[in-house]
């Protein structure tokens, strides 16, 4: 597994697309930074975290999409699963490559946390909690990329859908209060990845909610395994 | 060494193979023929591992590839048809991934690449990125990756395609060299190089092995019949009247001109009858110079030819 995450990791910054990701995260982030945090005056690092919940949507595709689908395109797939690699690391090895990108693009967000603590006070359970829950939160999204990279041959697509489903997930959070039926509203809130975050960011860091992102992330990689071993058996 | 029972595989109605079964036998170079879609990269890629079958099974030394997959891909090494690399790194950085992930212990991981990159001869482009090799190179590169972690079996899916004629004899002699102590699995298409190279040959024609012997036997006797290609210089129907005339010559068949002035002509014999001097006189005397003349090299379809007829017959 460790030799899996090793060259996956290499290989986003031998190409454009750690670069891209961690590049337009800190862009985006930097921009609703100066305008929600600097020129409106808040110290409400919790409420920056929010501003960006939006970015994840768009951007962790980006760095699931090549995952599966480019190996299996240029079959160098085969060394991988003709290795005696177990596909439970396969998946967890490329899982957690991407995930380390993202982990270290959020800490280049402590930067703007370093701004807001040379001019004010700090509150670093709010803070901690908040961070945690937006990295497992992302780590979702990933999760989701992993799974539609392994379905698709083509990174555009895996890209395309990503960010369909991501973006479903978003809209959920804004259809569970007009939702009429209760029992309706009641499932959409268990699925919906925005109601969970909810609690980290207000200094609860629960540990159902990390347990609910935790399962959220081990049953897409669950799927990505099937998935792949599906093929191996598919005889469309 | 392996053992493969009754393996068939389903896509929809069809079936890429068909109820395979043969044997692969410790040290020996074993040739797998088939023409194009015949079915030989379906079978091989269930023997590695990569695909599932939906019937049979494949046993190395006992071992269920399906129930015991990390016994038997360690010591299974594979080059795909295409060979399987990552673009992005360099030769070295690639192999020390392989070491990685076919358990080579870390600390053998560098002898051990220096000696595949000995024996596959790339020690001047390890610090390259593959994505800049030559095909030959990187096919080569592509083999050094089946040869790490040092697996007894090595299986190689038509590793020759698309080289030049240099690198193709540089290939085969190196898998000459690498049966001296591995096993090899050789598939191709090619009927000269299973012939160059591998002791024993299975072959397999529509996904269904149709034949399992050394090469000897199966083409002792292909056809009865000895065929010369020939280019003559002269006008067509005046070769052809020449030919036809001449005795012994059971079938002539023009191939065309390949040359500016001169016609190129198949003319099939009874393998008894050497007609190469009647038919150098017979030329001469009708003042039609012969160009170029030499036997015919028997071909994967005159193979076919005879298996197929064998089972009409019987």
């Amino acid at each position: 597994m460790a030799a899996v995450w090793k060259r996956e990791l290499a290989s986003y910054f031998l190409t454009p697309i750690g670069y891209v990701f961690a590049g337009f995260f800190l862009l985006v982030s930097g921009i609703l930074f100066t305008f929600n945090n600097l020129m409106s005056g808040s110290g409400d690092v919790a409420m920056m975290l929010n501003s960006f919940s939006m970015i994840p949507i768009f951007l962790a595709p980006i760095l699931t999409m090549r995952l599966f689908s480019e190996e299996r395109k240029n079959k160098s797939e085969q060394m991988l699963l003709t290795s005696p690699l177990s596909l439970t690391s396969i998946v967890a090895g490329k899982f957690l490559s991407a995930l380390t990108v993202w982990l270290a693009t959020l800490a280049g967000t402590l930067l703007y946390v370093l701004i807001i603590g040379s001019y004010g006070r700090l509150f670093w359970g709010e803070i901690i909690s908040s961070y945690v829950g937006f990295f497992l939160m992302g780590g979702c999204f990933i999760a989701i990329g992993t799974l539609i990279s392994a379905s698709t041959e083509n990174q555009v697509s895996a890209a395309v859908i990503s960010i369909g489903i991501n973006f479903f997930i978003w809209v959920i959070d804004s259809v569970i209060y007009v939702v009429p039926a209760e029992f309706i509203s009641t499932a959409l809130k268990w699925f919906s990845l925005y109601e969970r975050y909810d609690p980290f960011s207000r200094s609860q860091l629960g540990f159902s909610g990390i347990l609910y992102f935790l399962s959220f992330i081990v049953v897409f990689l669950f799927l990505t395994i099937r998935v792949i071993d599906k093929r191996r058996w598919s005889e469309g | 060494m392996i053992e493969i029972q009754g393996l068939t595989k389903r896509y929809g109605n069809k079936h890429a193979i068909k109820d395979v079964s043969f044997t692969i036998k410790k040290g020996e170079i074993l040739g797998f023929l088939g023409r194009n879609g015949a079915g030989k990269t379906t079978t091989m890629n269930i023997v590695t591992g990569y695909i599932s079958a939906s019937e049979g099974r494949v046993l190395l030394d006992g071992h269920d590839i399906l129930e015991e997959p990390r016994v038997v891909k360690r010591r299974i090494g594979y080059l795909p048809e295409q060979p399987p690399l990552y673009m992005d790194m360099t030769v070295d950085e690639y192999l020390r991934f392989a070491c990685a992930i076919k358990d080579v212990r870390p600390g053998a991981a560098k002898a051990h690449i220096d000696d595949v990159c000995e024996l596959v001869k790339i020690q001047d482009v390890r610090k390259r990125l593959i994505k800049n090799l030559s095909k030959g190179y990187k096919q080569r590169v592509g083999l050094a990756q089946a040869l790490i972690g040092n697996p007894e079996m090595i299986i190689l899916d038509e590793p020759t395609v698309g080289l030049d004629p240099r690198q193709i004899l540089e290939i085969r002699s190196l898998i000459k060299r690498l049966g001296q102590d591995h096993t090899v699995v050789l598939s191709s298409h090619i009927l000269t190089e299973v012939a160059d190279v591998c002791e024993r040959v299975v072959i397999i024609n529509n996904g269904k092995i149709v034949a399992q012997d050394t090469l000897g036997r199966l083409t002792s006797g292909v056809g009865d019949t000895f065929r010369i290609t020939i280019r003559v210089a002269g006008q067509e129907n005046e070769i052809k009247r020449a030919l036809r005339a001449l005795e012994g010559a059971r079938y002539v068949e023009s191939l065309g001109a390949k040359e500016e002035g001169a016609h190129d002509f198949v003319v099939e014999t009874d393998r008894s009858a050497d007609i190469r001097k009647p038919l150098f006189n017979a030329l001469a005397r009708a003042g039609l110079p012969i160009l170029m003349l030499r036997p015919a090299d028997i071909t994967l379809e005159d193979i076919f030819l005879k298996l197929t007829s064998d089972n009409e017959e019987a």
